[in-house]
């Protein structure tokens, strides 16, 4: 670094510096500091709740703020199924979209369209929520569900009456909101292999595909994997819109067509009705847990994602 | 012989090009599915939104259950309001963040937890933010306030900022550093008037994205900011907000608060895709012309 090779002596540093680094370096901290902020605040509020809850908080699946008996089980639930579901749709379309826009489309249009599909994550999580309740929901009701119904109707997951309303509404709301994280990652990812790969796989005569599926895919598949677990996060934490179209109830059902409740959405729903402490620990407690979870993955997948643009920057290094 | 290793090839050539085009197909309609969300949530907030608005929207203020008409005029200035308190404590504290990993701390072991953190910051969700605000300032001040809200704001936006200041001051050549330190500068004048300075614009761009983000969020401001159906007299007082007020809408049982809540949705919308646009192109340009020198 240049201040390194200039070697000032301490004393002719200017007074000023150490002021200015200091405070700069202090702020910084602060940003960890903030975080450790975050975990122990929601453990010291939740700590009343998990105190008397025991492990019950998180195996019971009853919920009832009247008995002051709180288990999370079916908000837990709810938050996998529904994360899962968008992860399912989502990491297939995003990939798609991703190599359809850096193999296939001309640069002009795969500009245009990658920046629409960017735009999905710039509309905001209520105006997702408020498209979901009058215009998703219905079509599910009217369209979709009884179709599934009528043909998978044998399987668990699509009995019951359509709600419209519920998990199925949920699981497609997020795929959307997440499709824009993967697929710009898989873009980028897509996008740090070098050329000469794709020459070569075109050269041994592979068709398009089949370059795509050897030079691409393969070589970045812990990267798409990050990417995907990435959104994952994104899904398990996502509150508004989930909560205006999953119908906030908290029972464990395994057809998708049912209502549920997410971690996030049983605190946003029910922050303004809690008005014993112990609801409020209970609710705070299923917001330390998401916490807890949320910095689990997110880790992860930033490892993942370190890895495979490595792994990129490598190849990238070995060509030359 | 009649299955020839020729005939083989031609054969397994015919499947594999059939194959191709199937995935080009399958990878075409990938790329629709995910642009038709787009188009409809688009159609539907301009159909629905456009109709809805009047001046009333713009100057009114919500009326009680069971009247027509009314407006959002306290929510416009109520995110207004949120956001400048936001951006008071993000801004500052996220430059500070960015100019101390691109000028102190490129390598050290200090600046690779704080990237970490800033990254982790940047992927929790907002709601807990919210929760974290609310058991660290709205249970001790026993009210909600737009103080909390503002602050709320402010922390999601830290992470945004930060790493936008330290990318863009990454791009500055050191021999602008060193030039300004040869010339007696003490360093900390070099990077505020010379190395922030320089990178004034952009930065501001980056600024205004992560307003466009936050400008939307509502799960972080139902229990610090809350909501309000009047003028808020104070900022120790709950606030109002474009986003809740379109929720608190969206999940009513009324026709005309529907109608409303796609006017505000149509306005919240137009708001961050015109920052969105406006910004992106700005940066693309600027981002070009630096790296053209």
């Amino acid at each position: 670094m240049y201040c390194k090779d200039i070697k000032l002596n301490n004393r002719e540093v200017h007074r000023g510096d150490h002021v200015f680094s200091l405070a700069l370096k202090l702020s910084a901290i602060g940003l960890a500091v903030l975080l450790g902020l975050v975990g122990i605040f929601l453990f010291r509020a939740a700590l009343p709740a998990i105190h008397t809850q025991g492990l019950r908080f998180v195996t019971s699946s009853v919920w009832d703020p009247v008995q002051d008996v709180y288990g999370a089980m079916p908000v837990i639930y709810g938050t996998v199924v529904s994360s899962f579901l968008a992860i399912v749709i989502a990491t297939p379309l995003s990939i798609g979209v991703a190599l359809f826009l850096t193999e296939i489309a001309p640069r002009s249009i795969g500009r245009v369209v990658g920046f629409l599909v960017e735009m999905l994550a710039a509309i905001p999580s209520v105006v997702y929520g408020l498209w979901g309740i009058f215009v998703l929901a219905p079509w599910l009701r009217r369209v979709v569900e009884p179709a599934l119904g009528k043909t998978l109707g044998f399987l668990p997951f699509f009995q019951g009456p359509p709600y419209g309303v519920g998990m199925l509404a949920a699981g497609i709301i997020l795929a959307i909101m997440i499709t824009p994280t993967i697929s710009s990652i898989s873009r980028e990812l897509f996008n740090s292999i070098p050329h000469i790969q794709r020459e070569g796989a075109i050269a041994i005569g592979a068709t398009r595909w089949e370059m795509m599926r050897l030079t691409v895919l393969t070589s970045s598949k812990r990267g798409i994997i990050g990417a995907t677990i990435l959104g994952l996060g994104r899904a398990l934490g996502e509150t508004m819109a989930v909560t205006m179209v999953i119908g906030n109830r908290h029972e464990v059902s395994a057809s998708l067509f049912a209502p549920g409740a997410t971690m996030a959405s049983i605190i946003a729903n029910e922050y303004a009705e809690a008005t014993s402490d112990m609801h409020l620990s209970a609710l705070l407690g299923v917001g330390l847990a998401l916490f807890l979870v949320n910095f689990t993955i997110s880790s992860i997948a930033r490892i993942f994602i370190s890895r495979g643009f490595r792994w990129g920057a490598i190849r990238n290094g070995a060509k030359g | 012989m009649k299955h020839s290793f020729t005939d083989y090839i031609y054969r397994s050539y015919r499947k594999r090009k059939v194959i191709n085009a199937v995935m080009y197909v399958l990878l075409s309609i990938a790329v629709t599915l995910a642009i038709i969300p787009l188009l409809s949530v688009f159609g539907y907030v301009i159909v629905q939104g456009m109709p809805a608005l009047n001046l009333e929207f713009f100057t009114g203020l919500p009326k009680p259950v069971g009247e027509i008409g009314g407006g959002m005029a306290n929510a416009l200035v109520g995110t207004c309001t949120l956001v400048l308190i936001a951006s008071v404590v993000g801004v500052p504290w996220g430059i500070a963040v960015g100019l101390y990993l691109s000028e102190y701390g490129k390598d050290g072991r200090l600046s690779s937890i704080v990237r970490f953190c800033a990254d982790m910051l940047a992927s929790i969700p907002s709601i807990i933010v919210g929760l974290f605000v609310y058991a660290l300032v709205v249970l001790p001040m026993k009210r909600f306030s737009a103080l909390a809200g503002g602050l709320a704001l402010g922390l999601l936006m830290i992470p945004t900022v930060s790493r936008t200041t330290e990318e863009l001051l990454k791009m500055v050549p050191n021999h602008i550093r060193e030039a300004g330190l040869a010339l007696g500068l003490p360093r900390w004048k070099v990077i505020l008037w010379i190395v922030l300075k320089g990178s004034r614009g952009p930065i501001t761009t980056g600024i205004m994205l992560s307003i466009a983000r936050i400008a939307g969020e509502t799960a972080p401001l139902l229990f610090t900011a809350f909501n309000n159906r009047f003028w808020q007299s104070g900022l120790d007082q709950p606030i109002s907000s474009l986003p809740v007020q379109i929720y608190t809408y969206a999940i009513s049982p009324y026709d005309d608060w529907h109608r409303q809540a796609w006017a505000g949705a149509f306005v919240l919308v137009l708001l961050v895709f015109m920052i969105n646009i406006i910004t992106r192109l700005i940066f693309a340009a600027t981002i070009r012309k630096r790296q053209e020198s």
